[in-house]
Order: C-alpha cells, then sequence, then structure tokens
C-alpha cells in the first residue's frame, strides 16, 4: 500500500481517514441507536404520563401490551435491516473510495 | 416418587431430545477439531444454518421458560424482557459487532489483551467470565430442575439439578457438546416449534391472544366463564378460572409499574405516586442491563465469526433478529394463557410454580384431544432441554476453557504440556460443574428470568463498557478499562448478592412456614443478616441493588474516562493501527498487516 508517494491518494494509514471512518460509522450507528432507544426508553414515560391513553385497547390488547409484545419486534427489525444495508454501503464506499483516488 | 404417575409421552419426547442431543454432540465433536466448527465438510457454513445457529444458542431457559413464567407471575412489566433480549442483539450489532470481527477478538479476554497489549488485563477480564457465568448457569439449572420435577411428579428439586448438571458435565468434560453449529440450529427449530404449534392448538380451542388479554378487565374480577367486553362488541367467550389470592389482580396485572417493579416500594409501604416514580427507575435500570448487557455475553460474540466475511456476517445477523423477535412473541402468550387457564400455579413457589407453565399449559388440552395434550406436554419439555441443556452446556465450555486455558494455562503452568492441558480441562470441567451444580440446588426458589437479567447487569456494568469504549475511543489505556470494569462489574455484583440473599432468606423461611414446619435456628439467624429492615426503610436503595444497571455502567464508563486520562502515557503507542483494524473495511487488509507487525515484534 505505497499511497504516501501519490499526495491525492488517501493514506489509509493516516489520522484523517481513521477520523473519517470512525465519524461516518459512529454516526450511522448512533442515529441507528437513538432512533431505538427513543422508543425504548420513551415507552416507559408515555406508560408514567399517560396511563389511561396506554391503557385503552385494541382487539383485546391494551395498547401499552401490543406495543411491547408485539410492534417491538418488526421495529427492530426495520432499524435491523437500514443499518445492515446501510453500513455494507458505506464500507464499499470507504474502499472504493481509497482504491480510486 | 410415583412411577405411576409418570406420562409415556412426555417422557418419551423429552428422552429423544436428551439422547439425540448428546449423540449429535459426540458425533459431530468427532469431525471437527476447533471449539467451535466453522466448516462443514469444507464449505464455510451458510447464512440460514448459522443463523439457525446463532438464534438457538441465544435462547437459553429464561427465554424458553422464565418468560412465560414471569408473564404469568407479574404481568406487563416482564414483557421488557424478551424485548431488551430482542434489542440488546441490535445493540451489539450497532455498536459492538462489526469492530470486534475485524479485529479477530473471538473472546473477550482475547480482545482485552488484544487491544490493551495486557496478559494482565486479559487475566482480569478471564474473572468476569465466571462470574457472569455462574449467574447465567443458576437459572439453567433452575429449569432443569423444574422440567425433571414435573417430567417425574414427586421428584425433588435437586435431584433433577444434579441429575441433568452430571450428565452435561461429563460430556463436557469427555469432550463433546462443544456448541457445534448443526447442534445448535437444530435447538433453534426444535425450540421454536415447541413454543409456537402448542400455543396455536391451544388458542384454536380456548381463544386467541387478544382475547386472552381481554379477560383481564379492570376492575378486577374472580368470577368464573364470560366476561364482558367493554365494547360493543358480543362478549368473549373465553374460559377463565377464578384466581386465588396469591394471584396479583387484573388491574396491577395487566398495567405498567406492576409486581415486578414495584416489589421494594410496597414493602415500605410507600405512597401511590412514588411508588409508581420508583418503578419508573426500576424499569430503566433493568432496561440498562438487559439491553447492554447482551453486549457483554461471553458466548455470544464468537458466533459472529462463523460467518466467511463481514458482509455475510451481517446479513447472518439480520435473520438472527428476525428468528429470535418471531419466536419472542410466543412465551407471553404461555404466561398470558396460563393467568386464565391455570391460575392455580399462583403462590406456589419453586418447582411447581408458574416457572413451569410452558410444560404444563398443553396438557389442559388432554380434556377435548386425549393423547395430543401429553403429546405437546412433550413437545414443550423437549423445547426446555434444548434450552437449558445447550445454555449450560456452552456456558461450561467457555467458563472451563477460560479457567483451563487461561488460569492453568498462562497464570499457574505456562510451561504444561498439551497433556497437562487436556487434563486441566477435564478437571476444570468437573470443578465448575460441581459448583454450579451446587449453586443450582440454592435457586429452587427464584424466577429463571430474574435470574438471567442478574447476569446480564454484571455482565452490563463491567464487559460492556469495556467493549463499547474501547471500540469508539482510542484514549483508552488498560488501567482506565480494567478500573472501570472491575468497579463497575464488582459493585453490580455486590449489590445483587446482597438483595439475592435477603430475599433467599425470606423465601426459605416461607418456605417452611407454608409447608406448616417451625422456622429452624439457622434461617432465624440469617435472617437477622439478612438486612430486610434495611431495605424496608431505603426502598430505594433496595431497588438500586437489585438493578444495578442505572448507576453502575455509567459509573464505570465514567471511571474508564477519568482513570485514562490519568495514565494517558500508556495508551498503546501503536493505537492508531488498532484502531484502523477495528474501524477500516476489512478489504484494505489492515488487519493482515498488523498482525504481521505484532509478529515482527514492531
Amino acid at each position: 500500500m505505497t499511497n504516501s508517494q501519490d499526495k491525492k491518494r488517501v493514506d489509509i494509514h493516516s489520522e484523517e481517514f481513521l477520523a473519517l471512518l470512525m465519524r461516518r460509522q459512529l454516526k450511522l450507528s448512533a442515529g441507528c441507536a437513538v432512533t431505538f432507544l427513543l422508543a425504548l426508553l420513551g415507552l416507559p414515560l408515555m406508560n408514567y404520563y399517560f396511563p389511561e391513553l396506554m391503557a385503552r385497547r385494541i382487539a383485546g390488547f391494551t395498547l401499552s401490551w401490543f406495543i411491547l409484545g408485539i410492534l417491538f419486534f418488526p421495529f427492530v427489525w426495520i432499524i435491523s435491516y437500514f443499518f445492515i444495508k446501510r453500513s455494507i454501503a458505506l464500507e464499499e464506499a470507504e474502499a472504493r473510495d481509497v482504491q480510486e483516488k | 416418587m410415583d412411577f405411576s404417575k409418570i406420562d409415556p409421552w412426555i417422557l418419551i419426547f423429552s428422552l429423544v431430545t436428551v439422547a439425540a442431543t448428546i449423540f449429535m454432540g459426540f458425533w459431530t465433536a468427532k469431525k471437527s477439531k476447533t471449539a467451535s466448527d466453522f466448516f462443514v465438510a469444507g464449505r464455510s457454513v451458510s447464512v440460514g444454518w448459522n443463523a439457525s445457529a446463532i438464534s438457538g444458542e441465544y435462547l437459553s431457559a429464561a427465554s424458553f421458560m422464565g418468560v412465560a413464567g414471569m408473564v404469568m407471575s407479574s404481568g406487563y412489566d416482564a414483557l421488557w424482557y424478551p424485548v431488551c433480549y430482542a434489542c440488546g442483539y441490535l445493540f451489539l450489532l450497532l455498536f459492538i459487532a462489526g469492530p470486534l470481527r475485524r479485529f479477530g477478538a473471538y473472546t473477550i479476554p482475547d480482545f482485552a489483551e488484544g487491544r490493551f497489549d495486557s496478559a494482565l488485563f486479559r487475566k482480569i477480564a478471564v474473572v468476569f467470565v465466571l462470574f457472569i457465568g455462574f449467574f447465567y448457569t443458576m437459572p439453567q439449572m433452575k429449569g432443569a430442575g423444574t422440567t425433571l420435577a414435573y417430567i417425574f411428579p414427586g421428584l425433588q428439586y435437586w435431584v433433577g439439578v444434579v441429575v441433568v448438571g452430571v450428565v452435561i458435565t461429563f460430556n463436557v468434560a469427555l469432550g463433546g457438546m462443544k456448541g457445534i453449529t448443526l447442534v445448535q440450529a437444530f435447538q433453534y427449530w426444535i425450540k421454536m416449534f415447541a413454543i409456537s404449534v402448542p400455543i396455536f392448538v391451544i388458542m384454536s380451542v380456548y381463544g386467541g391472544y387478544g382475547s386472552q388479554l381481554k379477560q383481564n378487565a379492570a376492575p378486577a374480577t374472580t368470577t368464573t366463564a364470560v366476561v364482558a367486553s367493554q365494547e360493543t362488541s358480543p362478549p368473549a367467550a373465553v374460559l377463565r378460572k377464578p384466581l386465588n389470592e396469591k394471584a396479583p389482580v387484573d388491574q396491577t396485572w395487566i398495567s405498567p409499574f406492576g409486581p415486578l417493579t414495584t416489589k421494594a416500594a410496597k414493602a415500605s409501604n410507600l405512597p401511590p405516586e412514588q411508588t409508581r416514580r420508583y418503578s419508573l427507575i426500576y424499569t430503566y435500570s433493568l432496561i440498562i442491563a438487559l439491553v447492554c448487557g447482551t453486549a457483554g455475553l461471553p458466548h455470544i460474540l464468537v458466533r459472529f465469526y462463523t460467518n466467511p466475511d463481514g458482509v455475510a456476517a451481517k446479513r447472518t445477523t439480520m435473520w438472527v433478529m428476525i428468528l429470535i423477535g418471531v419466536f419472542y412473541v410466543f412465551p407471553p402468550m404461555f404466561g398470558v394463557i396460563g393467568r386464565n387457564l391455570m391460575p392455580e400455579l399462583y403462590g406456589v413457589t419453586g418447582v411447581k410454580g408458574t416457572d413451569g407453565i410452558v410444560l404444563k399449559l398443553p396438557v389442559l388440552l388432554r380434556e377435548k384431544y386425549g393423547t395430543l395434550g401429553s403429546v405437546l406436554s412433550g413437545i414443550t419439555c423437549a423445547g426446555a432441554f434444548a434450552a437449558f441443556m445447550s445454555t449450560f452446556s456452552g456456558l461450561l465450555v467457555s467458563m472451563t476453557g477460560a479457567l483451563a486455558h487461561d488460569v492453568y494455562g498462562r497464570i499457574l503452568r505456562p510451561k504444561s504440556t498439551p497433556d497437562q492441558r487436556l487434563r486441566a480441562f477435564k478437571i476444570s470441567a468437573v470443578v465448575i460443574g460441581v459448583v454450579a451444580i451446587l449453586l443450582g440446588t440454592l435457586v429452587e426458589n427464584f424466577e429463571i428470568n430474574f435470574m438471567v437479567g442478574q447476569a446480564f447487569a454484571i455482565a452490563a456494568a463491567s464487559y460492556f463498557p469495556l467493549l463499547f469504549m474501547s471500540v469508539w475511543w482510542r484514549g483508552m489505556t488498560m488501567k482506565g478499562a480494567a478500573t472501570g470494569m472491575l468497579t463497575g462489574g464488582l459493585l453490580a455484583l455486590g449489590g445483587i448478592s446482597l438483595t439475592s440473599f435477603t430475599t433467599f432468606v425470606a423465601l426459605m423461611e416461607s418456605n417452611f412456614k407454608g409447608k406448616g414446619l417451625a422456622v429452624p435456628g439457622w434461617v432465624l439467624t440469617l435472617k437477622d443478616y439478612s438486612m430486610q429492615g434495611f431495605w424496608v426503610e431505603h426502598p430505594l436503595l433496595r431497588i438500586l441493588c437489585e438493578q444495578p444497571a442505572i448507576w453502575a455502567v455509567p459509573s464505570a464508563i465514567l471511571l474508564m474516562i477519568v482513570v485514562s486520562k490519568m495514565t494517558s502515557r500508556e495508551i498503546p503507542k501503536n493505537v492508531r493501527m488498532k484502531m484502523l483494524v477495528l474501524h477500516a473495511p476489512e478489504k484494505l487488509g489492515l488487519k493482515q498487516e498488523y498482525i504481521q507487525e505484532q509478529a515482527s515484534g514492531h
């Protein structure tokens, strides 16, 4: 990997490259984490501040039970799917950047 | 023990599962040389098999029996467990799995050593493998004791624990049950089948998930049969048996901030508003423990390496999320239906209590369908065996590996021969097995799911901060990491042990009283030391000790940061290279470069 001669190429051993990698990855991971944490940590608050709303019935379930017992799982799948697609694309873009520049 | 009471179908299914598991373990062990086989007939394992195997390994007795039991006993609050088990895996995926896979660390002690170039740190990390491991084996043993006491009515709890424990320990010591991919994949499908098919049959007879829940209408009711629903639709025709006075009332059971999270506050007779607030704290602490603790489970991480490349690993993870998510919808159903149809289990502690609902519920079908009820119960027993046997053996293997490989092989006798190491492995397996069995006999009255939650809390306060901070912050030093990990982990362990001891003594006392016996003197003495009065006066402390994650995890992270900054001169010299290996795409070959550098003593 003798990139250091060509100034236009990305030096994969450099501080800048590392910082770029970590920043992008952290952004993606943190973004996904925040989304699901909002739901996960928000639900107890909803239960605390709006108990009547959360006790309303849907098809026999209380709303709160329906969310926690069933809806949460597809929600997690969607976030996983999104993250996996994006992170694979991100990795490929990173690898391409290095080899093309 | 009354042999005539043994149900033949239940016995047959259980024996077949046990025999098949042991047989497959030995058969495939002959074919593979490594602790976790990555190849089948020379090719690497496909995403489908791998995802099934990971999911299979993930679902322990807690997932299979414990969640259902806890939903039945405690209601809504217990739902956090399966959701957080699944979310924990997501958390792992988002922050830890990719970098660790790129780094190539197969276990946490491996990572500890590699990231900080410290053999000492490896040894420190190994300690927690054992602590967390034992907390995780105890619920499996409870599952074993419960299941065996069910199959053989009249069998004492401890006998079941000893029998299963001995069988598996022997198995591991003799080289079988190494967590082989095929076996684990098979286990997932047994469990999935066992948890879903009986439920579908039961629901077709007794009514669906929603209609069962509809029965839990406020205000509290203890009447049988039809309870009119609140809406204008015709009354639900779901059968419901009367609850005894030990069961939580409808309103409390179906609502958040119920029996699980308000124990301490209720014991101190706090006013309702304060009880709710404390319950909220408990809930958050529980969530943090379960979500962060997954990342710290020693035996889960290794599964990320059984794919040939990072992309396949990620796809596998997607499937794992689906497989475990689909699974987790079902156990709560057992709890809900169990409340309506088998409420006699309420208030019965130990082996015959709610923890056994998954095994017992299908038996109801005997009324209508005769043998089918027994067959389905046999199937759930098979699932239970698959669950606790595979988890216990997996734990035993990783704990034995840590003890034999790290403690004996590297600390005590670094110059030992392979033969000596093999012997050390066998002896370690027996030692750990015996300790696990002994501990297992003590936990008859603890809920399976609760104990797993505690193991997670310790992992959350020790391993999770280690992994997360080491992957994303280059300023970590070995001393910082060690201080944080030890403090968080040991403090969490301490808090949990204190509250568990109190609970243990209290349950023992009520056990004697329940049987109409006089409480022995030694129990009363223990009671004096068990801090019961202290907890009643300080309910918040009790909550924070029982569920320490909410303070232990941030403390560990904070300590890591502070101590690392203080010792910043000791940051590994090649930290940039290490971070690059953790984060750069595998294609760029930085890992190979890194290995060469290390090998040449760079």
